[in-house]
């Protein structure tokens, strides 16, 4: 059954979650996440979404992992243990009942892959069905990110780009 | 400072043969992003996490790190290819990014189209690559301090 996969998939990430929340060394709470992040990107490789599971595996797992870890090794040891004050009671009342409103909401979501659903009626099959007339691109993923939506992706280089020149200023500024 | 913390010789093997197989898998992914999935920003994320990933364990001497830090001489160079070819079709009578109307002769819309999504991902890759090592080189404050000046 398709439950099989998902169910162990599900329980590990939360564990994963919960073990990056808990543990008391920041390292390894950042080894912890990288894991989470591979086994999200299974999720999404599940899901038939292969392009954002590339993405989660190399960011997510690699690049994002070697920030946090660059940016320990430049603190002191002590300042990488940290104390976790318990949390405060009103907050272990109210979480889990949001938590319980989300999955009531979550039943009124469509169904996964369902055609009819609004995000696959409006402008999805003009997409899919014009994609490889239009620009020879197989891939509709790349070809909705390059050119149907291209202006966004224009946008998203340029925060690629500020956040890359952001660093530089803030950082680069101490040791000078 | 990053001084090539690994002096095991099972690590440096290894990396001196993953740097290059990620680069080149990295290419694949960026110019084959059109038919399988990938394309321009995993492709400077996976180039970036090589370049890193050698000068983690090579350390700051190393040709890896600096082929990285010749690499920052490029910022920005991405998000220009990018706007570049915006203007080009702006040039030929279209709107901007509309690669349909970008002046190339003897390519027809679609061909016109397929070109302008290869070379804008180009252009993605190359931000992101510079980007992502630059944030490396920030963050590890020492590594940069007289190199890339000079």
């Amino acid at each position: 059954m398709t439950y099989s996969f998902e169910l162990p998939l599900l329980a590990l990430l939360i564990l994963t979650a919960a073990g990056a929340m808990i543990v008391k060394e920041l390292i390894s709470a950042v080894l912890i996440l990288g894991a989470y992040s591979f086994f999200l990107a299974l999720v999404w490789a599940w899901l038939g979404a292969a392009d954002v599971a590339f993405v989660e595996a190399v960011v997510g797992a690699g690049l994002a992992t070697v920030f946090f870890l660059l940016t320990l090794s430049q603190t002191s040891p002590e300042d990488t243990r940290i104390r976790r004050p318990p949390p405060p009671i009103i907050a272990v009342i109210a979480l889990p009942l949001l938590g319980l409103l989300l999955l009531y909401a979550a039943n009124d979501l469509p169904a996964f892959g369902d055609p009819g659903s609004p995000a696959s009626v409006h402008v999805s099959p003009h997409y899919i069905e014009n994609s490889l007339a239009d620009t020879r691109t197989p891939n509709v993923v790349t070809s909705v990110l390059m050119d149907y939506r291209v202006l966004d992706t224009l946008i998203e280089t340029v925060v690629v780009f500020t956040s890359g020149i952001a660093c530089w200023l803030l950082l680069r500024r101490d040791a000078e | 400072m990053i001084e090539a913390p690994f002096g095991s010789v099972i690590v440096r093997r290894t990396a001196s043969l993953l740097v290059s197989l990620v680069q080149l898998f990295a290419l694949y992914v960026l110019f084959f992003g059109q038919y399988g999935p990938g394309g321009g920003f995993v492709a400077g994320v996976m180039i970036a996490a090589s370049l890193v990933f050698g000068l983690l364990v090579f350390g700051e001497s190393s040709p890896t790190a600096q082929r990285a830090t010749r690499l920052l001489a490029g910022d920005g160079v991405g998000l220009l290819l990018f706007v570049a070819v915006g203007g080009l079709c702006l040039i030929g009578g279209g709107e901007f990014l509309n690669y349909s109307q970008a002046p190339i002769p003897g390519l027809d819309g679609p061909a016109r189209r397929y070109l302008g999504i290869l070379m804008t991902q180009v252009g993605v890759a190359l931000d992101v690559a510079v980007a992502a090592v630059s944030i490396v080189f920030s963050l590890s404050r020492d590594v940069a301090a007289g190199k890339t000046d000079a």
